[in-house]
């Protein structure tokens, strides 16, 4: 487990903050001088996990440096939402390039770094599942295996949202997107793998990989602080709903998360050095039916019921309940 | 003082120099041998502590010196042909952000067909992208337009590209006057960037533009660009001042005084055609010749007052725009609009062709005597081209047309038809 | 002029220019929803409430917040039946969290620290209280709270009532209930004991009460009509628990048969084995399932030796011959004669099958609606049909226990106080219950009740020690954190911290937190994932 759940505090231990804990034990969300690195104003939509995301990990980020970081962004919906001209969202210094590009570019700025000798600013670079999985796996791929100094964070909503639902390499089996679109044979995204991006990046043999999900905001934390230990390429793997994108009530992001990480479709997981060092075991376990049915993406495959998908997407969550032992081990 | 020296090294030595603080390359021919070279001497720990890095792509090397120099880190990389085109997007956007890269490009074809030798095909493909552009004619040019290309860039806040002739001049070995460190220092001030990320002043750069504001920041783009026409000749000025000689400036004037027929090119073939004036001169032909160094920005008043008396203007240009003839030749017409200067347009070189002293002094005259087609392309193999074009009337499926010209002029290699 | 490039480089945060609330449809508010152990609490004691406090270790204030509402915590904490625990969300998602154990702590953390309550600022009244039962008393302690001055009159040699006399010492320890009520007579309330009210009217006028509480526990034992040849080996259940507190110990035999099937009958039935009977058998003409008894009660009770007989009447004691018949449950569950007859043996019969009040002494008080069972009628303020006279706990209808006793006390006192002052006491209408679907359990952890100890069943047959221990400081502590709060923010800062837009406003410690609604853009987020159901969302209206 990522960090100490202290069973002391038995009111609320998973909430965000708790009065009952020193202020060193709460979350850096709950401090009432948190940096808010995306602030507000900017243009998300209503319940947007992404905008959640950026701002959990940078928060983070900033705490764990000292406010000594720099971001570099790549295209993509965090992007437009918070750098619209004549305003900005971003309390932080950051960089927005192109679509491929983040992460080399904060390679750049890594290495401009070294270059005058400031150990003290870390670099973070992030993007959205299309710039990381697809468009920028190339410069991705290079800066891991150069092992550049660099923490890239994937907000991952499993779609190109920014242009309005398209399917990417991470969209999941059978979702709906407007590029797989829920009619004929097997409606929805085809039944395949798709690119398992932590796993890849472990190919990597980086310092760090880790998965994270705006559900888990204690185990979110702990992962980016625990990267910025590491010098060198780290890579953590942010799950975000997208309430348009999944066609899921606004209200329901962080639920949507929380389902997704308990029916065991996003295991949270860490590795150092290539190898998975630890997962953080699945509190309540429910059906991935229990995820599904909240997203409008999904709803052909209950009208009418899809057994054959249901089951085969059961059996992803499975696989990976089975691959990382997700299921807490009875005492 | 004065070596014996490889164009690639040469060039090396000098951006070594510069002290630039970030590189990112990626091996392409003909430009490799300058990133082997500044390779070496990183490693070596003679750049100081500058960070050289091999990346997966010219797209991710440019994309590094974003990063590096919105860090406030003066930065470099060398690339040609299909790396340039890989790297299009990032180069855009080098420029958009003003960022005051400089890059070398060892100008090359375009493929298919795939063909590494030089035209300048591949900075021409850029040259809107908001990029100063400026010509080396030779080993020396080319060492001293990388010095001032720095202080140019981060004097206007704007990315520079020296483009230097592949194989021609990156592989030549000729006699070049090395500048030292103290020479360098004393042109080339520290780097100070207008914006930069830094925690301590912390600011968003890379905003989305909407209409509103587009076009306002395009035209600012342009403004720096009509600064640089003011900044190129006065780099070049304090330059000399300090090196004793004179490299760069917008364009180069050879016996254009009262030369009625005025020789217009871009990079080394200036040489050739310095050569050719020189004996169409002898022979009276009134010629001179114009070698542009910088063709972005365009200099459009100092081409004017220097050509404004010549009859005739020959461009000789190493690319071609499909579909319309000359590109060079195109800004030339703009330039001289209302005045009745011809402007011919001669294609020569392309993909490494030879561009002959005798095809050159052929064409002048041709021009003078006859007048030229539009465009006029140099030393082309018309019986090729229209065996080729008789084949593809006659078949459907003719096949790849660069392997027929091949085998129509019998290239070493080619399998007989 | 712009020091940085126009429109590419931007300022930080420079955002906050633009107001994202208007694109809100819903609002979020923050609300203080009804837990249901407040709801289900007959002493109306804001549990939720006081837990919060004692979670954070702050016991006099989590006591004190026990206390305006109800004036033993160190009693009710071992004696209520606390069906604040039976509604208790907690319930379904592990245990019930325990709440008497903690308000048990408390009571006696407060005796061991002498914590006291002060009397209201004297109004000049005086209120007349019959009876110091728990309801008596309580009414007593609001209204001396309230600044009235109280005089009780008890017909028993010692206060407490019920509490006394009906509930054994190793359910109630002696020095707990004194210690109780002695915090409440250091409050100024006088109580007279040894007296009874012959005549009320001529009580009220001698006294010159300007109001008065009727609070007389149901002490008559009913009588079921059982032939029998020796009368005295049959003895009421009231009796024999009266018997055990101070005076002559009741001679009992080895073998003793306690005959019903409510809380006092397991009482009886246990203080028996207490008291050496090698014997007890608990006779109850239905089955486990259909006693009225508790059924945790029930289960020590079977702990401790006492053996049952469901499902049989007694027919006829005969000297020590019992006979008795085997009885069947019909349809509805009531028992039905099978005819089929057997006997068994038994020095003496328990018979603890229900309570009547003594109303005698109100026959002539003017406007009194007594049913032929003996219970009063009263209005919704408590008032019985004559001006002035209330009357609550087991005089009313409702259920008999100390719990509703002591909420009739308080509810009464309100009134009576209201009365007084020539008003009128409107309890504020409660918020809607914070029913289990409002909360979002994930954010709890998993924590198993605190168990509190039990004396070891050796000593719990022979003596009279308290059979259930309390919790410690520390697992009272533990035991308070297993509170869900629902319906009341606990500042957890989930809403804070899952705004997607950064629109909450933290406002520090015990301020709770706002809603900015400049840029709220009503996604509902918080409102979603409030743990314990504290934020509604609303239709927004412009």
């Amino acid at each position: 487990m990522p960090y100490q759940r202290v069973k002391f505090y038995q009111t609320g231990t998973f909430t965000v903050g708790n009065r009952l804990l020193d202020e060193s034990n709460r979350t850096v969300q709950a401090g009432m001088d948190r940096t808010n690195s995306l602030n507000s104003g900017h243009r998300a939509c209503q319940g947007c996990g992404e905008a959640l995301g950026a701002r959990y990990a940078l928060d983070a980020v900033m705490r764990a440096t000292h406010q000594q970081m720099v971001a570099v962004n790549a295209t993509g919906c965090l992007e437009v939402f918070s750098s619209p001209y004549p305003e900005s969202a971003w309390q932080i210094p950051w960089l927005h390039s192109l679509f491929g590009n983040a992460p080399a570019v904060a390679s750049g700025v890594a290495a401009a770094l070294r270059a005058k000798g400031r150990k003290d600013v870390r670099v973070i670079a992030q993007g959205g599942d299309g710039a990381t999985v697809d468009i920028g796996f190339g410069c991705l791929s290079g800066m891991f295996e150069r092992n550049d100094d660099v923490l890239y964070v994937c907000y991952d909503n499993e779609a190109y949202m920014n242009t309005g639902v398209q399917r990417s390499g991470s969209t999941p089996p059978r979702a709906w997107t407007n590029t797989t679109q829920a009619v004929g044979v097997d409606p929805g995204n085809p039944m395949g793998i798709g690119k398992n991006l932590p796993r890849i990046a472990m190919a990597h043999g980086i310092p760090y990989v880790a998965t994270a999900s705006v559900a888990d905001l204690h185990d979110l934390e702990a992962k980016v602080t625990k990267a910025m230990n590491f010098r060198g390429a780290r890579y953590i793997h942010i799950h975000v709903p997208c309430p348009l994108g999944w066609k899921s009530d606004p209200a329901h992001t962080i639920k949507v998360a929380r389902l997704a990480v308990e029916s065991g479709l996003f295991p949270l997981i860490e590795a150092e050095g290539g190898e998975v060092t630890d997962r953080t075991p699945i509190r309540k376990q429910v059906p991935v039916e229990q995820y599904l049915e909240l997203q409008g993406r999904f709803k052909h495959l209950f009208h009418p019921r899809d057994e054959r998908a249901l089951e085969a997407i059961q059996a992803i969550a499975d696989a990976n309940i089975h691959r990382y032992q997700l299921l807490p081990v009875k005492a | 003082m004065k070596h014996h020296i490889e164009g690639s090294q040469a060039v090396a030595h000098a951006i070594a120099l510069c002290r630039p603080e970030v590189m990112a390359c990626y091996p392409i021919s003909p430009q490799t041998h300058i990133v082997e070279t500044l390779s070496r001497k990183v490693k070596a720990g003679e750049i100081g502590n500058c960070q050289f890095l091999n990346v997966e792509s010219e797209f991710g090397a440019l994309s590094v010196l974003i990063g590096a120099s919105a860090m406030g880190a003066r930065t470099y990389t060398a690339t040609t042909s299909q790396g340039l085109l890989f790297m299009a997007e990032a180069v855009y956007n080098a420029a958009g952000l003003g960022l005051p890269i400089v890059m070398t490009i060892a100008n090359r074809a375009i493929g298919a067909p795939i063909n590494i030798w030089n035209d300048h095909s591949d900075s021409m493909s850029m040259r809107d992208a908001g990029w100063i552009q400026l010509f080396a004619e030779d080993n020396q040019e080319a060492v001293d337009l990388h010095i001032q290309a720095f202080r140019l860039a981060e004097e206007l806040s704007c990315p520079v590209m020296v483009c230097m002739d592949g194989y021609i001049l990156t592989h030549a070995y000729e006699v070049v006057d090395l500048p030292t460190q103290e020479q360098v220092d004393g042109y080339l001030p520290a780097f100070e960037p207008v914006q930069v990320l830094d925690p301590q002043d912390p600011v968003s750069i890379g905003a989305m533009v909407g209409p509103e504001a587009f076009a306002e920041v395009r035209y600012l783009a342009h403004d720096k660009h009509l600064r640089a026409l003011e900044a190129i000749p006065r780099l070049s000025q304090a330059f000399q001042d300090i090196f004793q000689r004179r490299s760069g400036g917008l364009l180069k004037a050879y016996h254009t005084d009262e030369a009625e027929t005025i020789l217009l090119a871009l990079g080394s073939v200036n040489g050739t055609i310095k050569d050719a004036v020189d004996d169409l001169r002898k022979e009276g032909w009134p010629v001179g010749s114009l070698a542009l160094c910088a063709f972005r920005p365009f200099p459009s008043h100092a081409l004017r007052h220097v050509v404004q008396d010549a009859k005739r203007i020959i461009v000789f240009e190493k690319d071609l725009a499909v579909g319309k003839g000359g590109i060079v030749s195109s800004d030339v017409k703009m330039a001289l609009r209302g005045l009745p200067t011809i402007v011919d347009t001669v294609i020569a070189g392309l993909g490494g062709r030879p561009i002959p002293k005798a095809s050159v002094i052929n064409t002048v005259k041709q021009a003078c005597l006859e007048g030229l087609e539009e465009p006029h392309f140099l030393d082309l193999n018309w019986d090729a081209i229209n065996r080729e074009l008789t084949r593809q009337q006659a078949q459907r499926r003719s096949g790849p047309t660069a392997e027929n010209i091949l085998r129509e002029i019998g290239a070493p290699g080619a399998s007989p038809i | 002029m712009e020091r940085k490039p126009f429109a590419i480089t931007l300022n930080p945060a420079s955002s906050l220019a633009n107001h994202t609330g208007n694109w809100r449809t819903m609002r979020p508010i923050y609300v203080d929803h009804l837990p249901p152990c407040n709801q289900g609490c007959p002493a109306g004691e804001n549990i939720q409430g006081w837990l919060y406090e004692a979670e954070e270790g702050k016991y006099e204030q989590a006591w004190r917040k026990i206390m305006e509402e109800n004036p033993f915590p160190a009693i009710h904490g071992r004696v209520c039946y606390h069906p604040c625990e039976t509604a208790c969300n907690r319930g379904q998602l592990d245990e019930p969290v325990s709440i008497h154990a903690v308000e048990r702590f408390l009571g006696d953390y407060a005796i061991e620290q002498g914590w006291q309550v002060e009397a209201g600022v004297e109004t000049g009244k005086r209120v007349l209280v019959v009876g110091a039962g728990p309801s008596g008393l309580s009414a007593a302690y609001h209204l001396a709270r309230l600044g009235h001055a109280v005089t009780i009159i008890e017909a028993g040699p010692k206060p407490g009532g019920m509490m006394r006399f009906g509930i054994p010492q190793y359910r109630l320890p002696r020095n707990v209930l004194d210690a109780e009520i002695a915090r409440i007579v250091a409050m100024g309330v006088s109580i007279h004991l040894n007296q009874k009210v012959d005549n009320l009217e001529t009580t009220i006028q001698e006294g010159e009460f300007d109001a008065v509480f009727l609070a007389i526990g149901a002490h008559l034992s009913k009588r079921v009509d059982i032939p029998g040849r020796d009368a005295g080996r049959m003895i009421d259940v009231l009796g024999f628990l009266k018997g055990m507190d101070g005076r002559a110990v009741p001679k009992i035999g080895r073998r003793v048969v306690v005959y019903g099937g409510g809380d006092t009958a397991i009482d009886a039935a246990r203080t028996a084995k207490r008291l050496g009977a090698e014997e007890t058998i608990l006779i109850y003409r239905r089955d486990r399932g259909h006693m009225p008894a508790h059924d945790f009660e029930v289960e020590e009770a079977l702990e401790e030796g006492v053996l049952t007989r469901w499902l049989q009447t007694i027919r006829q004691v005969d000297n020590t011959t019992l006979t008795v018949e085997e009885m069947t449950l019909d349809e509805q569950g009531r028992p039905q004669p099978t005819g089929r007859i057997e006997t068994l043996e038994a020095d003496t019969v328990i018979l603890a099958v229900g309570q009547e009040v003594d109303t005698g002494f109100l026959e002539d008080v003017p406007g009194l609606d007594i049913s032929s069972d003996g219970v009063i009628q009263v209005d919704a303020s408590m008032m019985t049909g004559r001006a002035g006279v209330f009357a609550g706990g087991d005089m009313v209808p409702a259920e008999r226990t100390v719990t509703v006793a002591t909420g009739h006390g308080k509810k009464a006192a309100r009134h009576i106080d209201a009365y007084l002052r020539g008003s009128e006491y409107r309890k504020p209408s409660p918020n809607t219950v914070a029913a289990y679907d409002r909360l979002n359990t994930w954010y709890y952890t998993d924590a198993d009740k605190n168990r509190q100890p039990y004396l070891d069943l050796a000593r719990r047959r022979a003596s009279f020690e308290e059979v259930v221990g309390g919790l410690d400081t520390d697992t009272a502590l533990l035991e308070a954190r297993r509170c869900l709060s629902c319906g009341n923010c606990f500042e957890c800062d989930t809403c804070y911290g899952v705004c997607p837009d950064n629109a909450i406003i933290k406002l520090g410690p015990g301020q709770r937190y706002e809603v900015n609604y400049d840029y709220c853009k009503g996604c509902g987020v918080c409102a979603e994932e409030c743990p314990c159901g504290a934020i509604d969302m609303v239709k927004e209206v412009r």
